[in-house]
């Protein structure tokens, strides 16, 4: 896999006159696992979508060396599935990303596989339970082998059991070479799967550093009251 | 089990989809084989030797069940098939026009005559008569039975201001209202009050409206024998001359229209007015009553 | 002929076998005013028992004209609605409020139209189609076009909300989300086809001007049970209207059993 690195200057993102992203630069390393945390609001979805190409910036730029990620995915926090099997689900993916007829089934085969579905392949998948969907999608993501991952609270709605499901496929799919950029809210979380940290905090990164360094002594202020906020 | 139900679940539309295909599609095919073969159609047309005949006919010579009766007659004769738009004798003659039937089979003089005039048909043929009756409630509130004429009749009816339901289409038996009331010294169109309802609607549906309302009208004896909706209607008023009723059979003009087929619509109409056919229009009886009377001359 | 007043030979035509047919409960119906209505009722059930041959013809060809419409308006109106949902360019919303009032369309309007195009003198006069079913599919297709767009549009328009950044994640181009929205939301669809359904195969106005209402060729229910009420045939217009009535549940009904358990429970 072609090692990238993504770069962003000065990228601002506007919405009905609120800027919801305020001038952010920052360096994202391939290969990396980077969790973004911040407070509700902060701006961290959206600069995952600015990122991965959903929304175009009001300023600014995105810029990938050399080149942009050709396969890039996205899990969403409330997992979509379309209304057709679970196989059929992932199959889409593959045809979308130009995958020939052939190998589609074998590849959405593997990636059920993969994260622990391949017995419900032939279910219809609006069936599928909360995190049975969210597999699904990691699937989905994982079927076109992408070398960049955004995955938007992809845990939030889901149990512990399931999270951790969860945790342990994102965790693989890093293991098989792909850059994960990942939004949380659960520090737990961040701490096991972070190799960097950055903190968004209404609109701006105020914090960009190691996880380890991160949570053994945060330098801005809002990440502290962010770190003591949310211990028990 | 249920993964497979579920299974099975998902082709569900399969069924759905192969029903509409069937039904719909033949009709498709057939919509699709009349385009690129139209052209062949007109030449075909205009060669005369075409096996449909498209007939505009009044609304009474098709609901009194006269063209049920006489066309399996005229197909045994002929081997031509004949479809008939029931349609006001205004309209009828507009179809004509424009060239959308072949032969006309409609009951008003003055119009057919202009329509011979305007060069949309060479002539035009007697066919058949029967007579217009004057209907009203059986309570006769205008005393119109008593009147000596239909004319007298009228005047009863306009001097009551008792309810008078008009076509108010461009058929003929409104025209043959418009000439009645013109006759009775009576500008009706100028001259009339809420009595007088111009409802804008073919013979049955005029008919139902007085039906509902105890309201006098002028209906053709075709249709009235055969209408079944009459609470307490009946005939009031019947027998005078002025209340003949003339149906006459006209050939759209193939020069006017070149698709109009032409041979087999004079071979329609020389059957009618043959004797085998006006002997047929007159065996023609509802309740053993003679509807139609020829009156073709040879 | 002179008239009296009274009745004459003329009225003896209600014909007296269907006098001795009349039972205990038209004659009660009668006297509560609802002689039609009772009647009615026996006829339909008559109809519906396949005593009256003549009037398969006619429903078999109410079903095909309708269903054809149906198939070319969806084929039509499907992939417009869902455009209209998906892609934004100007003029848009003009179109959904010309949509959302073309579902309004008054049929006889839709028949006249189409009858100009096709009548002999018209710009499509030379095929001949005046008169024929195929008469009656265009206009029946032209009256649902504009509701199976306005309707297509209101369903996919929801489902893009729920599955737009899904599937422009997945690097979809509209020409792939646009049949991928029609098949996630078939199951809505089958509704909207039903409603296109319903409306052609109740719509008169139209397919009298276009058909012509010609015996054996394009006649369909709705133009019979116009005929017959013009003949003063109320229970008859009526028995037809409740086979009719019978027809379109039956089609609806089909079409809701035939979806999968899941959907019934709004999945």
């Amino acid at each position: 896999m072609a090692s990238s690195l993504l770069e962003l200057s000065a990228l601002s993102y506007e919405c009905n006159g609120h800027r919801l992203i305020n001038a952010v630069n920052a360096r994202l390393e391939s290969g990396t696992r980077t969790l973004l945390l911040g407070p509700n609001g902060a701006g961290k979805s959206v600069l995952m979508r600015l990122c991965h190409g959903l929304l175009q910036p009001s300023a600014g730029d995105i810029r990938w060396h050399p080149n942009p990620p050709a396969r890039q995915a996205m899990v969403f926090q409330r997992p979509v599935v379309l209304r057709r099997s679970v196989l059929a689900n992932v199959t889409f993916a593959l045809r979308l990303a130009g995958v020939s007829a052939k190998a589609r089934r074998d590849l959405a085969q593997e990636a059920l596989h993969r994260v622990g579905l391949a017995l419900l392949a032939d279910r219809h998948a609006p069936t599928l339970s909360g995190g049975e969907r969210q597999q699904l999608a990691l699937a989905r993501a994982w079927a076109i082998t992408p070398q960049v991952l955004f995955l938007d609270e992809p845990t939030a709605n889901l149990d512990p059991g399931s999270a951790a499901t969860v945790e342990g496929i994102i965790h693989a799919i890093h293991a098989a070479g792909t850059q994960i950029i990942m939004s949380t809210h659960n520090l737990g979380q961040a701490r096991r799967l972070a190799d960097q940290i950055l903190f968004i905090d209404r609109g701006s990164i105020t914090e960009h550093t190691p996880a380890n360094e991160f949570f053994a002594a945060p330098r801005s202020h809002q990440a502290r009251e962010f770190l003591s906020a949310e211990r028990p | 089990m249920n993964r497979l139900r579920i299974q099975a679940s998902h082709r569900w539309y399969l069924p759905l989809l192969a029903l509409v295909l069937m039904v719909a599609l033949p009709s498709l095919a057939q919509t699709g084989a009349a385009v690129p073969t139209a052209p062949l159609q007109v030449l075909a047309q205009a060669q005369g030797g075409s096996a449909t005949l498209l007939v505009g006919s009044t609304t009474s010579t098709e609901q009194s069940g006269l063209f049920s009766y006489l066309l399996p007659l005229f197909v045994q004769a002929s081997g031509i098939q004949v479809h008939v738009v029931a349609i006001g004798t205004g309209q009828a003659l507009d179809l004509g026009r424009r060239g959308d039937v072949d032969v006309l089979c409609v009951h008003d003089r003055p119009a057919e005559d202009r329509f011979v005039a305007e060069g949309y048909a060479t002539r035009r043929y007697d066919l058949m008569y029967n007579d217009f009756v004057l209907i009203g409630p059986r309570s006769d509130p205008a005393q119109v039975a008593g009147a000596r004429d239909v004319l007298e009749a009228l005047q009863r009816i306009k001097a009551r201001q008792a309810s008078f339901v008009s076509r108010g289409d461009r058929s003929g038996t409104y025209e043959a209202e418009l000439r009645l009331w013109n006759l009775a010294g009576i500008d009706i169109r100028a001259d009339h009050g809420p009595w007088y309802r111009d409802t804008g609607t073919g013979m049955g549906p005029a008919l139902n409206i007085a039906a509902a309302m105890d309201a006098y009208i002028l209906s053709d004896r075709g249709t009235w024998i055969a209408f079944r909706n009459r609470q307490s209607l009946a005939i009031v008023k019947e027998g005078d001359s002025r209340l003949r009723n003339d149906y006459g059979l006209l050939l759209v003009n193939p020069q006017r229209h070149p698709h109009v087929k032409a041979a087999a619509g004079q071979q329609f109409i020389d059957w009618l007015v043959s004797a085998a056919g006006q002997r047929a229009i007159a065996n023609y009886k509802i309740q053993g009553e003679q509807l139609f009377f020829p009156d073709a001359r040879p | 002929m002179r008239g009296d007043g009274k009745d004459t030979k003329a009225d003896g035509v209600v014909s007296e076998d269907l006098q001795q047919k009349r039972t205990l409960i038209e004659r009660i119906c009668e006297n509560a005013g609802m002689n039609d209505l009772g009647a009615a009722f026996i006829q339909a059930a008559h109809l519906l028992a396949g005593r009256e041959p003549a009037l398969l013809g006619v429903i078999v060809l109410s079903l095909r004209v309708s269903l054809s419409a149906l198939l070319i308006a969806s084929l039509i109106g499907a992939p417009c609605g869902a455009l209209l949902a998906v892609c934004r360019f100007p003029g848009r919303r003009l179109l959904i409020v010309a949509f959302n009032a073309m579902m309004g369309l008054p049929p006889v309007v839709v028949g006249l139209l189409i009858y100009i195009l096709l009548s002999r003198a018209g710009p499509l006069g030379t095929f001949g189609l005046l008169f024929t079913p195929a008469a009656m599919v265009m206009a029946q297709s032209v009256l649902i076009v504009p509701i199976i767009i306005a309707l297509t549009r209101q369903v996919i328009a929801n489902d893009w909300e729920e599955y737009a950044e899904l599937l422009r994640s997945l690097g979809a181009r509209w020409w792939q989300i646009i049949p991928t929205l029609l098949w996630e939301a078939r199951q809505a669809l089958l509704t909207v086809l039903l409603a296109g359904f319903g409306r052609a195969v109740a719509e008169v106005g139209a397919v009298m001007m276009v058909g012509g209402n010609i015996d054996g060729l394009t006649r369909v229910m709705t133009t019979t049970i116009a005929l017959e009420t013009s003949k003063g045939n109320l229970a008859f217009a009526l028995a037809l209207g409740t086979v009719l009535l019978v027809l379109v549940f039956l089609v609806n009904a089909l079409a809701y059993l035939s979806r999968p358990h899941s959907a019934q429970h709004g999945i």
